[in-house]
């Protein structure tokens, strides 16, 4: 399923036959993201969008990559049927639960590569049930484009189960060959999920195979045109319901990106990976004059009691207030003149006036062409109590910074020299 | 013994200019002298089988701690201190146009110095030489922490931690002429002074390291001697770069095993359509299993003087092992100037697809098919490459069917552009039966 630019598929299992990937994931869904998630699609198309994307037949995630994690915020019942998982064990969720041990990795790192070049992608893969056993899916997956922005709004995932293939009698004499590729492939206009119900051409043996063991053993397994064809059929329905329900509202989407929507200075590959940083922190885009906020994480967010969309855009100062030490600020602008890094400390003041002392840490971020393109500033509340596991208030920001640095710098290579 | 002409190969980043002089000690070194008697900060990792089936307790580092804030946080800090030769991140880095998605990166302060090599090249097994230089030389403001296995079940970090006599130290430090941010190397047990060498337990040091920091991104990498290794002394590479190497992208072919002899869990592969022959190590029952494989693979090689560089990728679920010959080919004069000309000596990073060029024209005029030249030089011929084949396989006890021919893994069905979802024919009811 989707996988995120982190941590690997969990459940390398001893045997085959051992329990559910999720077995040793007892924690649900964060609690943090619980309002994020429930608003996602409503934000964007309305309340009345789930009822309407209910009536789609199929299996189908729609998950949204500007919620640190890239959770899960839709499954369609179709989904939950075929998997096993009920709503709440799935929302809020990334998709690499439904990956196993024998899931291909290339296939795996596929599906991390399209969410982040944002195109569309599909591919056969095995995926696990809850009750742990594998199956394989065709993976249909592509963005949604806000058009006014030109930045994936969402990605949906379809999922069409591919059945193991019947049989000719002739082939039983053959050693097992478990490319999946048999020489006779049966497809019939009954939707199937088990092997059994073939059978339109009696002269067709059936060869089931319910070994798990077999079934993992197998390296691929092509899907068939009407498989292919079956995908696009349910993401053109998803893609048109998205499209309509998202004029109520204003936000509207399209299975383009627009091109005059110009390049924005966060990717949403960028947005990902900076939103698996857990600490307080903004980006600003120097290259723009009033150097605006384009980046704030969830944790800076909720330190200052700003919403997301009241602080990007913004310039960076308005933190400060009456009490801020004015030679502070002097040292912190000159340190960006210099194109330094500065750690200090100042008052600065949330959306509701209290104020704070701030640990605070700015640095000057390069990407791939060598050159400044963002600055990234930590926050830190003193008074703030968390384990910190061992770490220095300093060098949890100075981690801020690592991290951010690589994002920028890996997600911002392009092919070609740059000729600035 | 090969006769062998001078060439200029990179010498260790860590050397000084000319001097030779032992460093005196109370200089806070990494040898016996200095290190027992250290603090250092250091995590320890869950000592438990199967790392990757695991996720982490509530009270436990989470996640991301140990490759943000612990390896990059420290990692800047060293940059903040100065202790790096050039800012890394200001060297320009693009990918090379075409199928393969080479990346290129302009370095032009990591700067060969033409001298001599240290060691033969000959010889992929020399003995260490504590004459040469070698890391317990490194002061120890460039050791970023610690790193081993807990006497828990529970991932810890110390912010110092008393090294101690009983066990000698693995140590995280800074490559100081780093080719990404992050640069990074694992030295296993520093002051026992290993040779450059891989054994079973360094060997599920790296790959632990790899699983530990949780990212796909972030790879480690070995060579051995004769295939540029700059320093006789134990180590791995690791940095982070958020793209795949065009190495994890090429297709592979399984390689089928006579049934009942595999029962370490291990799949093993051949590249295909790769410019460098290699193979590629997947799953295992456990970590220790595929560490093993992979050990007992290397040290074949090791014994049978055939030099080899080693990628851990995918947090550690793919290893790949490529057998190498340039450093032969280079010494009989077989490599065009052309090639020698832009300096890169195939390492493990080139060899993945990472190209550090030093000059500004060979970055402006790299192209896919440089590389790929660059890169055929370093891989064995395919008669050579079946005989070492052969070689490990014996080693580690496995025996290649001959009568299954497994399918090269297609990676995708279609690769669609935005557009294909427009337009589709409708199906014929019915059922079809297709030959």
């Amino acid at each position: 399923m989707l996988a995120v630019l982190t941590a690997p598929a969990i459940g390398r299992r001893a045997d085959s036959t051992s329990l559910s990937p999720l077995t040793s994931l007892t924690e649900l869904m964060d609690p943090s993201l619980r309002l994020p998630v429930e608003q996602s699609l409503a934000a964007r198309y309305s309340e009345w969008v789930a009822e309407a994307l209910d009536e789609i037949q199929g299996c189908f995630l729609i998950t949204d990559p500007d919620i640190a994690g890239h959770p899960i915020v839709f499954a369609s019942r179709g989904f939950l049927a075929m998997s096993g998982y009920s709503l709440e064990e799935v929302l809020g969720r990334n998709g690499r639960i439904f990956q196993g041990a024998a899931t291909d990795r290339q296939s795996v790192m596929e599906i991390r590569e399209a969410i982040r070049e944002e195109r569309t992608l599909q591919i056969s893969l095995l995926n696990y049930r809850k009750d742990g056993t594998p199956h394989w899916i065709l993976f249909h997956l592509f963005p949604v484009f806000g058009v006014e922005d030109g930045r994936v709004a969402h990605f949906v995932a379809v999922q069409v189960p591919i059945p193991r293939r019947s049989r000719c009698l002739r082939s039983l004499a053959e050693n097992r060959h478990e490319g999946g590729t048999g020489r006779f492939l049966v497809a019939c206009r009954n939707e199937f999920r088990s092997d059994y119900k073939l059978g339109c051409n009696p002269v067709v043996e059936l060869f089931v195979d319910v070994d798990n063991r077999g079934l993992e053993a197998e390296e691929s397994r092509h899907a068939t045109e009407q498989e292919k064809e079956k995908a696009c059929d349910a993401a053109n329905s998803i893609l048109s319901t998205l499209a309509h329900y998202s004029k109520l509202t204003g936000r509207v989407i399209s299975d383009k990106r627009r091109s005059e929507a110009g390049i924005s200075a966060i990717n949403s590959s960028l947005v990902i990976s900076l939103g698996r940083i857990k600490q307080s922190f903004v980006l600003t885009d120097i290259q723009l004059p009033q150097m605006p906020i384009v980046y704030a994480s969830d944790e800076f967010l909720n330190l200052t009691g700003y919403s997301r969309h009241e602080v990007l855009g913004r310039e960076c100062w308005f933190l400060n207030g009456p009490d801020t030490d004015a030679d502070v600020l002097h040292q912190i602008r000159q340190s960006i003149q210099a194109e330094h890094s500065c750690t200090v400390r100042l008052l600065n003041y949330r959306k509701d006036r209290s104020s704070f002392w701030n640990l605070f840490h700015i640095s000057p971020v390069r990407n791939a062409s060598g050159k400044i393109a963002f600055y990234v500033s930590v926050q830190m509340d003193e008074n703030a109590k968390s384990n910190e596991h061992g770490l220095s208030p300093h060098m949890r920001q100075l981690g801020v910074v690592g991290a951010v640095k690589v994002a920028v710098r890996s997600l911002s290579m392009c092919a070609g020299p740059s000729r600035r | 013994m090969m006769t062998m002409t001078r060439i200029p190969t990179v010498l260790s980043n860590y050397q000084e200019d000319d001097s030779a002089e032992p460093r005196a000690c109370g200089r806070n070194c990494l040898g016996k002298c200095c290190l027992p008697v250290s603090k250092l900060p250091l995590y320890s990792f869950k000592g438990d089988a199967n790392p990757r089936n695991s996720s982490a307790g509530t009270d436990e580092p989470p996640p991301d701690f140990f490759l943000n804030n612990l390896l990059l946080g420290q990692w800047e800090d060293r940059m903040s201190r100065g202790l790096f030769r050039y800012d890394v991140t200001a060297c320009e880095t693009n990918v090379i146009p075409g199928g393969c998605g080479f990346i290129a990166q302009l370095n032009e302060g990591r700067r060969l110095k033409k001298r001599p090599t240290e060691f033969r090249i000959d010889r992929v097994l020399q003995p260490f030489d504590p004459a040469k230089f070698n890391f317990t030389k490194v002061g120890q403001e460039e050791v970023l922490f610690c790193f081993g296995a807990g006497k828990d079940r529970k991932a810890r970090f110390l912010e110092s931690a008393t090294v101690g006599e009983e066990n000698s130290s693995n140590v995280v430090a800074i490559n100081v002429s780093p080719i990404e941010y992050g640069h990074v190397l694992l030295i296993p047990r520093v002051s026992d002074c290993l040779p450059q060498q891989i054994d079973p337990n360094s060997f599920l040091l790296a790959l632990r390291m790899a699983v530990e920091a949780g990212s796909p991104y972030f790879r480690l990498g070995y060579n051995s001697l004769g295939a540029f290794a700059t320093i006789n002394h134990l180590h791995f590479q690791a940095y982070f770069l958020s793209m795949p190497f065009p190495v994890e992208r090429a297709s592979t072919q399984r390689i089928p095993v006579a049934k009942g002899l595999c029962q370490s869990g291990v799949n093993i592969s051949r590249l295909l359509n790769y410019p460098v022959r290699g193979l590629v190590y997947e799953g295992g029952n456990s970590l220790r299993d595929l560490s093993d494989v992979v050990s007992k693979s290397c040290m074949c090689l090791q014994d049978n003087n055939i030099p080899f560089n080693v990628l851990i990728s995918d947090s550690g679920w793919r290893i790949f092992l490529f057998p190498q010959c340039y450093a032969e080919k280079q010494a009989l004069g077989e490599v065009s100037q052309e090639l020698l000309d832009t300096q890169v000596n195939p390492a493990v990073w080139e060899i993945s697809g990472h190209m550090v060029l030093k000059r500004k024209k060979d970055f402006e005029e790299a192209t896919e098919q440089y590389a790929l030249r660059l890169l055929a030089e370093v891989s064995l011929s395919k008669a050579r490459f079946e005989e070492v084949k052969a070689y490990i396989f014996d080693a580690i006890e496995l025996a290649e069917s001959v009568k299954e021919k497994m399918e090269p893994k297609k990676k995708k069905e279609t690769l669609f552009q935005s557009s294909a979802l427009a337009t589709h024919h409708h199906l014929v009811e019915g059922c079809l039966v297709l030959q």
